[in-house]
């Protein structure tokens, strides 16, 4: 078997073709985005409605428990609820007013459904009625689902992300909306180039408050930090907002290309634009230069993981000169990445969904230099003698925006020069 | 429905992977939807196993749910067979599948595979990890252990160890070498490294070691119901347990124990009365983790270091009964529980000088500013030590002695803090004499100032590359000869070092 997944040759104009499997997927569900995005919403609680499993899951993912008392918790659904003996909205009920009680400082509860709740159709968006009348105007309530039925990994802050959005306040105004978790450092970063730019204001969702929460209207025009906000777009689109098309702001050339495109999109004048990114755009291009002779020519292979799949290897391909051999994402969606599709060398074989058996195959048969992939599969092919990056990490880590492209590029090198440094 | 921050055992599920991996030739069909793959990696990164955990997961999604399931299942059994070609397949349901019902033990078996399929159920909404260890095992024993003629009465088998279990492969280690220094063979360890076959021949023992009651007195129970095999009760951790341990083996194998019950064995005894360690008298423990180790430790402190134990309680349910009965040796009353909250609230409320726990009440002993040391799953990677660090036999208490000892204050250095209290070179507030002062002080004047923004886009760097941030901004500003620092000297420097 060849390395490179089999695809029929592509007839000119068709879409580029993509490898679909289906069978074991080594991701997480939806449920593990609560990581981030309760550092993100600081006054925010996430409460799992599922099982002891949900509750190990989000307690492993974590890594280390380094959170004294976590801002999100599961009500463990047990054999009563099942057998009817207790009313499962009334536990509910009972486990929020003990958490509320014990942490009166949240201001937004989400109640997140899980594939037992899904599977016994227990209605969280009622239960979310419900105690937000009982517990409203203090505190919100709403819900989502992040249940691996319905959910791959960072679809988790698209399903929390979306919930939000019918309870942003209504504006008029013509704003630009950014919509995805970025940490907040490059949030600060993000809305200094925009004012240097002469965009007046521009928000952010998710906001760092509950309060905060971004308005949006028929005005808005907003912009994706992240490739996997599907439901989010589409939510904010019903309320008339309208969707900035752009590559996603990763390396250099991504992030001029998302920026670009609200400039474009607010009239800001080329001059202005230059003026306010040349700087940092420089600065950005001598940060990965420094990697790219590391890591240019060498090979590097995508499991599906985060859907960042396809922007990380349109920039490793383009800004580090690497030879991306597959690109594995959970799940294309072809409208948001088309700029990114654009980009992306034609030699960048796609696959999407997962049959890890099969993709681990192609995976050892390629022999690439770097693979990308979960945390279960990063320390077994090490012991084969493959190098590997924790996709997660792209993820924890501030990636986004010039100043921090240096840095995303030094995840890529770093595995490669440990295994160069070590001789044992 | 239950609140729970944090828990301590996962699903029972993931009781049967730690039985699984633990084994060789035996892959684990798991009807489970997507995500719960998560649990491989509690293998590989924690344990840093080199193999993946040979299980395959069905990994079913909502699409799935109105359609054939079972059908999905029956093919990723099928494959996982014609793949990894296993002795035996364990097959069984995660906690949604358990909702769907499929029944996956019927469905493989009507796949006629030419391997025997193990079955296991395991209630997701009433039990837990270590039952299903325990469960899992004696599913296996039960499936596969072959009633043979009588054994040599010095042979016996070891049961209980598993994947991720704390400290276990190291154990295993010290206790097979003290029987065969006793004179006693050694016929199976299982569930770690043995095959199924090696289960067939659990038969050719004449008595079982259960090194781990959690996970293996419910197969040695059956093996001494269905080959009159005898139990070794005795948990060989601490120097007193371990003799405990050795004379209840040679007692059963018909060997002579002298040999082995010399003072010299551990270091422990010595230590223990060395007059460095008068400042361990009294000093107040809470003891907190599986049954096992928890009353072994709470023997430990007060037999063999002269703590006082203040505290003892277990996650184990299962086991409430002994260690009940432990606590009451204390004059205390034993917290069984799984809640961390009320474990956290009872640690807060007795103030001990030391806890002993699991990777939880490390992390409350770390809020509360209590030494503390671990002793019992729960744990996470920094206890899988590179090192050979037994808990069990006398080596087990060598290790024990200085893990629970370094997190306290030496005897000697305790006694020179209070000789020197009022010394102005030696008190609370004058740091580590080794620490700040020795550092190269900046020449005041030529250290560049921070303007406000920068000084605080510093602060959104995590804290813990904040001091390098800091230190390489104002090295890359003194170089250029700048002599204010701003968000955009910041980003220079940040572009200049790199990480």
């Amino acid at each position: 078997m060849s390395g490179i997944a089999t695809l029929p040759a592509r007839a000119p104009g068709a879409e580029r073709p993509v490898l679909r499997e289906r069978g074991q997927r080594e991701v997480f569900c939806g449920l593990t985005g609560i990581i981030w995005l309760h550092r993100k919403i600081q006054d925010a609680f996430f409460l799992v409605v599922g099982s002891r499993t949900c509750a190990h899951l989000i307690q492993s993912a974590a890594g280390v428990m380094i959170f004294a008392e976590p801002r999100f918790a599961t009500a463990i659904i047990d054999e009563r609820d099942l057998a009817g003996i207790a009313d499962a909205n009334d536990e509910l009920d009972a486990v929020v007013a003990q958490l509320l009680q014990r942490r009166p400082d949240i201001k937004l509860l989400f109640l997140v459904g899980s594939c037992p709740s899904e599977v016994i159709k227990l209605d969280l968006s009622r239960a979310a009625l419900r105690l937000g009348r009982q517990f409203g105007p203090d505190v919100r309530v709403l819900n989502y689902s992040g249940s691996g039925i319905e959910t791959t990994f960072t679809q988790g802050e698209d399903a929390c992300l979306a919930s939000l959005v019918p309870v942003l306040p209504d504006t008029e105004a013509a704003e630009l909306l950014v919509v995805g978790a970025l940490a907040d450092v490059v949030e600060d970063q993000f809305a200094r180039l925009f004012a240097a730019m002469g965009i007046g204001t521009v928000r952010f969702l998710p906001p760092r408050q509950a309060a905060l929460l971004p308005a949006v209207g028929p005005g808005t025009r907003f912009l994706l930090a992240q490739p996997f906000l599907a439901d989010t777009a589409r939510a904010l689109e019903e309320r008339g907002a309208v969707r900035i098309p752009a590559p996603f702001p990763l390396g250099v050339e991504g992030t001029t290309l998302w920026l670009q495109a609200a400039a474009s999109a607010f009239g800001v004048s080329a001059a202005s634009f230059s003026s306010a990114t040349a700087l940092p755009q420089e600065r950005g291009r001598r940060a990965v230069a420094r990697y790219r002779t590391e890591l240019a020519g060498k090979r590097i292979f995508f499991f599906p993981d985060s859907q960042m799949e396809i922007p990380l290897a349109r920039f490793v391909s383009r800004e580090l000169s690497m030879q991306a051999i597959e690109a594995g994402t959970p799940f294309l969606h072809r409208q948001h990445l088309a700029e990114e599709l654009d980009l992306l060398p034609e030699s960048v074989a796609l696959s999407e969904g997962q049959d890890v058996e099969r993709q681990l195959d192609r995976c050892r048969a390629a022999r690439p230099d770097l693979v990308v992939c979960g945390l279960g599969l990063a320390n077994p092919l090490e012991a084969e003698g493959l190098t590997t990056k924790w996709s997660i990490e792209l993820l924890f880590t501030p990636v986004q925006g010039y100043d921090q492209a240096g840095d995303l590029a030094e995840l890529f090198a770093r595995p490669l020069v440990r295994r160069m440094r070590l001789a044992v | 429905m239950k609140l729970t921050l944090w828990t301590y055992e996962g699903p029972p599920h993931v009781g049967a992977m730690r039985v699984a991996t633990a084994m060789e030739g035996l892959h684990y069909v798991l009807h489970a939807p997507q995500g719960d793959t998560y649990a491989d990696l509690l293998f590989t990164m924690i344990e840093r196993q080199a193999k993946r955990p040979p299980v395959t997961y069905t990994t079913f999604q909502a699409r799935d749910l109105g359609g054939d399931t079972a059908e999905l299942f029956k093919n990723a059994a099928l494959e996982a067979y014609e793949r990894f070609k296993p002795q035996a397949l364990l097959v069984g349901a995660s906690c949604t599948a358990e909702l769907i019902q499929d029944d996956p033990g019927g469905l493989a078996r009507a796949l006629g595979l030419p391997i025997p399929v193990v079955a296991v159920e395991l209630p997701a909404y009433q039990k837990k990890e270590n039952w299903g260890s325990a469960e899992t095992f004696y599913q296996l024993v039960r499936a596969f252990a072959v009633k043979t003629g009588p054994a040599p009465s010095a042979r016996c088998n070891i049961l209980g160890p598993t994947a991720l279990g704390f400290r276990h492969r190291d154990d295993v280690t010290e206790i097979v070498r003290l029987l065969d220094r006793l004179g006693v063979a050694v016929n199976v360890i299982a569930p770690l490294g043995a095959t199924p076959a090696d289960l067939a021949r659990l038969g050719d023992a004449s008595f079982n070691i259960v090194l781990y009651p959690e996970t293996g007195m419910q197969a040695a129970a059956w093996l001494s119901r269905q080959f009159g095999q005898k139990t070794v009760k005795a948990v060989p951790i601490g120097v007193g347990a371990t003799r405990d341990f050795i004379a209840e083996v040679a007692a059963l194998a018909g060997v002579d124990p002298a040999p082995l019950l010399d003072p010299e064995e551990s270091r422990l005894p010595w230590y223990s009365r060395s007059v460095d360690s008068t400042y361990l008298t009294g000093k107040r423990v809470f003891i907190f983790g599986d049954a096992t180790h928890a009353i072994a430790a709470a023997r430990i402190a007060s037999e063999e270091l002269g703590f006082t134990v203040v505290g003892l309680g277990t996650y184990s349910r299962e086991f409430a009964r002994e260690v009940r009965e432990a606590a009451t040796r204390y004059g205390i009353e034993a917290t069984i529980s799984d809640d961390y909250l009320e474990v956290e609230a009872r640690i807060t409320e007795l103030q001990p000088e030391l806890v002993l726990g699991t990777q939880m009440e490390r992390h409350i002993a770390k809020r509360l500013g209590i030494p503390c040391a671990t002793i019992s799953a729960p744990v996470h990677v920094q206890d899988f030590p590179a090192r050979y660090s037994p808990q069990m036999g006398f080596e087990g208490a060598n290790v024990i002695f200085d893990t629970w000892v370094h997190p306290l204050m030496m005897g000697l250095e305790e006694h020179l803090l209070h000789m020197f209290r009022d010394d102005p070179e030696f008190h609370d507030d004058a740091g580590a004499s080794h620490l700040a002062q020795a550092a190269p002080v900046l020449d005041a004047a030529a250290t560049p100032q921070w303007n406000s923004a920068a000084e605080k886009e510093l602060k959104k760097i995590p804290f813990f590359v904040r001091g390098k941030a800091r230190r390489n901004t104002e090295r890359f500003a003194v170089d250029q000869g700048l002599s204010d620092i701003t968000l955009e000297t910041l980003y220079d420097a940040k572009a200049h070092f790199g990480r």
